[in-house]
């Protein structure tokens, strides 16, 4: 076994996901699969070899930091499931 | 023919000289909608009314003896992850069933700026993860060749909608192969440009550092015309690349003679159907025929293609999809009031099975203990597919491969097997890992079903793939064949 129920768990946690025991049991066995199957990649020799994070080749892009309008308050709220006073509102995060 | 089937060039000349009403082309397109859409599904959402507003206006610029644009007035499908002002962008995903973006994609700017017609917003595998179309929250897209089957995916919706008459061309995002492997296995002309060529500004962000968005057509003329509206550097997207884009129609000279053709042999392994590499290596001596030149070569890395591509896509999507947390936009599940069970239970109810596979495996290949295994490995394997294209390049022009190892497959025959389904896309993936361009275009059929031939080009010389690609056109029908959708289907 590559990775058992109580990694999924915890992985799911990272991820902010909830999982029934349905799910738990399922994603143990697929990612058991696919992990076994990307084994494959530990035959090959990448000694020395640098990794691609980007496939083009780019120096960093700057811009001059300078304002200029974008989207009004009511159009960045606009798609909100909650707001008040004109912010996003979320549940409670600090105690009483 | 009727309006609906015709090219963009067509169209638009009918339209500029006035003899067809920008109107009638978006009646018609609605019409053939209305007959097929409900064998085909292609659609999530539709946006008649914009379109016929769009077209007015087009309309009255032609009456007014105005110069259109070589796109003005011609119907576009746009893939549902491809932002859209005030028109639903829901990326085939319960949690955004109802998201109106507040600004449009650059390439959606630049479509509207040249006249485009914006049909609606094509159905797509959640979040263009999958190949099939069939992981849409809320149905799939049946092939317009046959009904029973899958139209490939995740751009199912865009490749089905222009093989079956209910666009003139669409836009998809092709990550592993999500633009080419539909347009394969729909008959039609698919293009993933070269990274960086389009803007992703307003592209729902699936994986970063592979997404590209390109043109679905039913001819290469059509793609390079849509080619030429959307590459180009945006100061929106800070990965748009600093080169400016020829004019595409200027490779479509009909002539490949001295073209150098490589045939990779690692495309043509096992699993691949013999009537697909059949067609493959008939369209290569169609191409010798018409004086290019073509050896086999090899790219001894592609097997390992598949493994890095799953784990940088779904590393880099874990990261990109933590947005959906329930705060700013989209779904919201409070379950009491605790801002993480907020967070868990939204994700939960709002992700699909196949989004949340995903998300476990790259949270899981990013983290500690796990990352040089996982991530920095399938890095330095990325290197290694890139050498070996780069190797090929110096010898060769054009690579050419098929698009998809197999046709269009029944809707649910992979579902349960998550292997298969991965593997649909092992000649695309290579593609995207290296950043180049690629393109499919119609080159056989088997069992009345498309096959796709994949041209792979050098970093920004997607021009050279146009020049083949119209040149095979050119000199076969496959192109002019069109599905039966008029009786009861397959």
């Amino acid at each position: 076994m590559k990775i058992a129920v109580t990694e999924v768990e915890y992985v799911a946690h990272l991820a902010r996901l909830a999982l029934d025991e349905e799910e738990k049991v399922g994603f143990t066995r697929q990612l058991n699969d696919i992990l076994t199957h990307m084994d494959r990649l530990s035959r090959l020799d990448t000694e020395g070899v640098p990794p691609t994070y980007h496939a083009i080749d780019m120096k960093n892009v700057f811009r001059a930091d300078q304002t200029r309008t974008w989207l009004s308050r009511a159009e960045a709220l606009a798609n909100a499931p909650d707001q008040e006073n004109g912010c996003v509102k979320v549940p409670r995060v600090v105690e009483e | 023919m009727g309006l609906y089937d015709m090219p963009i060039n067509n169209l638009n000349k009918l339209i500029a000289s006035g003899a067809v009403q920008a109107t009638e082309v978006v009646e018609d397109v609605f019409d053939r909608i209305e007959q097929v859409e409900g064998k085909v599904r292609a659609y999530l959402t539709l946006n008649k009314e914009a379109a016929l507003q769009q077209a007015r206006r087009i309309d009255e610029q032609v009456a007014h003896g105005e110069e259109i644009d070589p796109l003005a007035g011609v119907p576009v499908a746009l893939k549902d992850n491809i932002c859209t002002k005030g028109l639903r962008t829901t990326c085939a995903s319960r949690f955004l069933e109802s998201f109106q973006p507040p600004y449009d994609a650059t390439v959606v700017e630049r479509l509207r700026a040249r006249g485009a017609v914006i049909l609606g917003k094509t159905n797509m595998d959640e979040f263009a993860m999958g190949s099939s179309c069939e992981n849409s929250a809320f149905f799939p897209t049946h092939n317009p060749w046959d009904l029973q089957r899958v139209p490939g995916g995740s751009s199912g919706g865009s490749a089905a909608a222009v093989a079956a008459g209910e666009a003139v061309y669409a836009l998809g995002s092709d990550t592993g192969g999500s633009v080419r492997q539909p347009a394969a296995l729909c008959g039609v002309v698919g293009m993933k440009p070269t990274y960086g060529f389009v803007s992703r500004f307003g592209v729902v962000a699936f994986a970063s550092s592979l997404d590209q968005i390109g043109p679905v057509t039913r001819n290469v003329q059509d793609c390079a015309l849509v080619m030429n509206a959307i590459c180009g550097r945006d100061p929106l997207d800070s990965t748009s690349a600093d080169i400016a884009p020829p004019d595409f129609t200027s490779f479509l000279t009909g002539n490949v003679k001295g073209l150098r053709l490589g045939v990779p042999k690692e495309y043509f392994a096992a699993g691949t159907d013999p009537a697909v590499a059949d067609a493959v290596r008939a369209a290569v001596d169609k191409l010798c025929e018409l004086g290019a030149v073509a050896e086999e070569c090899s790219l001894p890395h592609t097997e390992y293609g598949l493994s890095a591509y799953y784990i940088i896509a779904t590393a880099e999507a874990s990261s990109n999809l933590a947005r959906y947390d329930g705060v700013c936009y989209g779904r919201r599940d409070e379950v009491r009031a605790d801002l993480l069970e907020m967070y868990l239970h939204t994700r939960k109810n709002g992700f699909g099975p196949e989004v949340k596979r995903r998300i476990m495996l790259g949270t899981y290949a990013l983290g500690s203990g796990y990352y040089e295994a996982y991530y920095l490995k399938a890095q330095k394997v990325r290197t290694l597919i890139r050498r070996d294209f780069e190797q090929a390049f110096q010898k060769y022009d054009v690579l050419v491969a098929p698009t998809s190892p197999t046709t269009a497959f029944k809707i649910g025959e992979r579902t349960e097997d998550l292997l298969a389904m991965y593997m649909t896309d092992v000649c695309t993936l290579p593609v995207n890992l290296a950043g180049l361009p690629g393109i499919s275009i119609p080159c056989g059929f088997k069992d009345g079903l498309p096959i796709g031939l994949q041209l792979i080009g050098r970093q920004f010389d997607d021009g050279r793939l146009l020049q083949a690609a119209y040149a095979f056109e050119q000199n076969t029908d496959f192109h002019q064949r069109r599905p039966q959708l008029d009786g009861t289907g397959r």
